[in-house]
């Protein structure tokens, strides 16, 4: 039965003298192997050097600020809705007067968790979010733990600090 | 007396220093063979412990001691012992008759850069070699297990069938020199009369043979992975396999320190002459002794290099190369060198076998081989 | 330290090895032991001067036949060729052809009552036992018999080939 109409039959004949004696085939091989061993490694000594892994790679999840320092978060609670593996959740409260400087809507979350252990990083929250207030940043992974008291991220892991902004290439 | 005692103790701290650089040239082997194959795969190797992870050696040392040293419980188990032990002893024996120097004088002493210079010296290179194999014969018995035996079996009789091939490559070079001191034969090459000039052929045996001896790639089928687990050292943990991998760097340097003495000019180099004029002929010998160190560590390289190009031999294909190939090869350079020296251009001689060899083969082809069906 | 001794120590270390060649009960340690039996023969070579047969000893023997020995050894199944297993007719013929053997031994001794070597014999050369001159009696005076050596061993190789020749028709796998 034929599979293809591609299939190529190759004739192979008995290997000619040079072909049998592996002579000329091993210094060809051996020069291969020099010609890498002389050019530049592929790979880089990771944790000390890093690659850039483009601009919409999806690592450590962070809650924005808007322009004026304020959080963007409503806790409308459609990331935690769209989260397929429900590694998110929040306490959502009312703001109250004299913190507009700090909240941009009037309801916002005063817990906001995310179970890195759940988290698969798939980046729907992201999609989900109406007011921009959670993105997955493309330049910072979530570090390795060693207990599970690690894994849960808080408000005071999340929430954009004002001194080190995140800025994603393409925006302003 | 005093004189004697005075050579005696210089040759004894001779022997030591040259235990010391064979182990640690052993020790950096095994760092600069995983660098080596790094680089030939594109890759950084080894590079955590310390700058450029030169004390991975070290780190390797400590890892091998403090691992569990088991003792498989049905296992022979002081031949299970011996067999590492072995194996170490006859690597580091070789090294006793390789000239690595001209004469020194140190101190007043004078003395050769040379363990002894017995007028057998090249046979004590081969006995040694050829007791190589007890080791692993050994050990691979003693361990109770069929891997380990078979492992065992294929190393012995690789070993028998290539020392033949080896042998007869060495006699020719023997004809040339008329003795079997390794002194003699280094003295006979000075300035730049190498033998690789007159046999070339016998250099390429001896090098196929001395992978062979030397249970590396291509000829490592004693310790082939996908069909024996370890072979001969699977049931070996610890510092015990480390005595195993060690012997085997240990054997890849003596050996190219041999190729080096037999065909390389051993201690010889290009502008001795001048070293000896300028600084003494002391100075020269130990320049020497650091040609031949080179030249053994530039083999080294082409074993690792090797390594990491070529794949395994197939276990009919190993003995078919060694009996079928080798040894007939190695003859017909016995008769070509005899030849050589019977008309007085053991050179020209050496080149026209190979010319010869190549254009036989060729003929042989063209009259003999059936055409290939159209 | 008077050299003697060194051969003293030496014989007494032969002796000793190539005693337990017999009396050992696993086949393996006999063959080691045989091995180390080489190894002090090739000392006591060493002793007479004679490095090259001291060589060519560990090459031959050592390095060669005894592998071949402890190989097929290791090939068999130790555990069918137990001592216990051979029947008293098989012991009575081994104890009777030892002992023939031995008073041979003793009777060849007695009847040519050897004397015993001194350095300064007649004729003793420390040099005989060197390469350059072993070469040039092998090829002068024992010329024959080396030759004939050679054919007999070029024969047995024949024969060994000819046996290890597949033949026409035969199927071995």
């Amino acid at each position: 039965m034929k599979l293809s109409t591609k299939t190529k039959v190759i004739e192979q004949g008995e290997m000619t003298l040079a072909e049998r004696m592996y002579l000329p085939a091993i210094v060809g091989g051996m020069a291969t192997t020099l010609k890498h061993f002389f050019s530049k490694p592929v790979t880089i000594r990771y944790p000390e050097q890093t690659r850039y892994l483009g601009p919409i790679y999806r690592g450590q999840h962070i809650l924005k600020r808007d322009e004026q320092g304020a959080e963007r978060c409503t806790a409308c609670g459609l990331c935690a809705v769209a989260c397929p593996a429900e590694a998110i959740s929040m306490v959502a409260e009312e703001r109250k007067k004299g913190e507009e400087n700090l909240y941009r809507e009037e309801k916002y979350a005063k817990v906001y968790e995310v179970n890195m252990l759940r988290c698969i990083f798939c980046g729907l929250c992201e999609e989900a979010c109406p007011k921009e207030a959670i993105f997955l940043r493309h330049d910072t992974m979530v570090p390795v733990f060693n207990s599970r008291d690690e894994v849960i991220y808080g408000k005071d892991k999340l929430v954009e600090k004002m001194d080190q902004r995140y800025l994603r290439d393409g925006w302003k | 007396m005093e004189l004697l005692n005075d050579v005696f103790t210089a040759k004894a701290i001779f022997v030591g220093i040259v235990f010391a650089i064979t182990l640690g040239i052993a020790a950096y082997s095994t760092y600069f063979e995983r660098k080596i194959a790094a680089f030939m795969q594109d890759r950084i190797g080894p590079d955590r412990a310390g700058p450029f992870g030169i004390l991975q050696p070290l780190a390797d040392a400590v890892k091998m001691f403090m691992k569990e040293d088991f003792i498989p419980a049905n296992s022979n188990k002081w031949l299970f012992i011996a067999g590492p032990c072995l194996s170490m002893l006859t690597a580091l024996m070789t090294s006793a008759v390789v000239p690595f120097g001209d004469t020194v004088t140190v101190a007043g002493v004078t003395f050769d850069l040379q363990g002894i210079d017995v007028n057998i010296g090249i046979l004590w290179v081969f006995g040694i070699v050829s007791l190589g194999v007890y080791g692993i014969l050994i050990g691979g018995w003693a361990s109770n297990n069929k891997y380990s035996l078979l492992g065992a079996i294929r190393a012995a009789s690789q070993n028998i069938s290539y020392e033949l091939a080896m042998g007869m490559s060495i006699i020719a070079i023997l004809m040339l020199t008329g003795s079997l001191s390794t002194k003699t034969i280094v003295e006979t090459q000075q300035a730049g009369h190498w033998n690789i000039l007159q046999q070339p052929l016998g250099f390429l045996i001896f090098l196929i043979c001395s992978f062979a001896e030397c249970n590396r790639t291509p000829f490592d089928l004693p310790e082939c992975e996908t069909e024996l687990i370890g072979g001969y050292h699977t049931e070996y943990s610890s510092m015990k396999l480390g005595f195993y991998l060690f012997a085997e760097y240990i054997n890849m340097f003596i050996s190219g320190a041999v190729m080096a003495t037999l065909f390389f000019g051993g201690y010889d180099y290009p502008g001795y002459a001048f070293v000896a004029g300028q600084f003494g002929t002391t100075v020269a010998a130990f320049v020497g002794m650091g040609a031949l160190i080179g030249k053994a560590l530039l083999f080294v390289f082409v074993f690792m290099w090797v390594r990491w190009t070529l794949p395994r031999f197939r276990y009919d294909q190993l003995m078919g190369l060694g009996w079928t190939g080798l040894i007939p090869l190695a003859m017909f350079n016995v008769v070509v060198t005899g030849f050589g020296i019977l008309i007085g251009q053991p050179i020209l001689a050496g080149i026209a076998g190979v010319v010869i060899l190549i254009a036989g083969l060729f003929l042989n082809d063209a009259i003999f081989r059936k055409k290939k069906l159209a | 330290m008077d050299i003697s001794y060194i051969w003293y120590f030496l014989s007494g270390l032969t002796l000793l090895s190539a005693l337990m060649v017999v009396l050992a009960k696993n086949p393996i340690h006999s063959v080691l032991y045989l091995v180390f039996t080489f190894f002090c023969i090739s000392g006591h070579y060493v002793l007479l001067n004679a490095q090259f047969l001291m060589a060519v000893n560990i090459i031959v023997y050592a390095g060669a036949i005894m592998v071949l020995f402890l190989f097929v050894i290791m090939m068999l199944d130790l555990r069918k060729n137990k001592p216990d297993s051979k029947s008293p007719l098989t012991k009575l013929a081994g104890v009777i052809v030892s002992g023939v053997l031995l008073v041979i031994f003793i009777a060849a001794f007695h009847k040519n009552n050897m004397p015993s070597p001194t350095a300064e014999a007649v004729g003793f050369s420390s040099q005989t036992g060197m390469v350059e001159n072993l070469g040039k009696i092998l090829y002068s005076e024992y010329l024959l018999p080396f030759e004939l050596v050679s054919i007999l061993f070029f024969v047995a190789m024949v024969g060994a080939v000819l046996l290890g020749k597949r033949e026409a028709g035969e199927r071995n796998f």
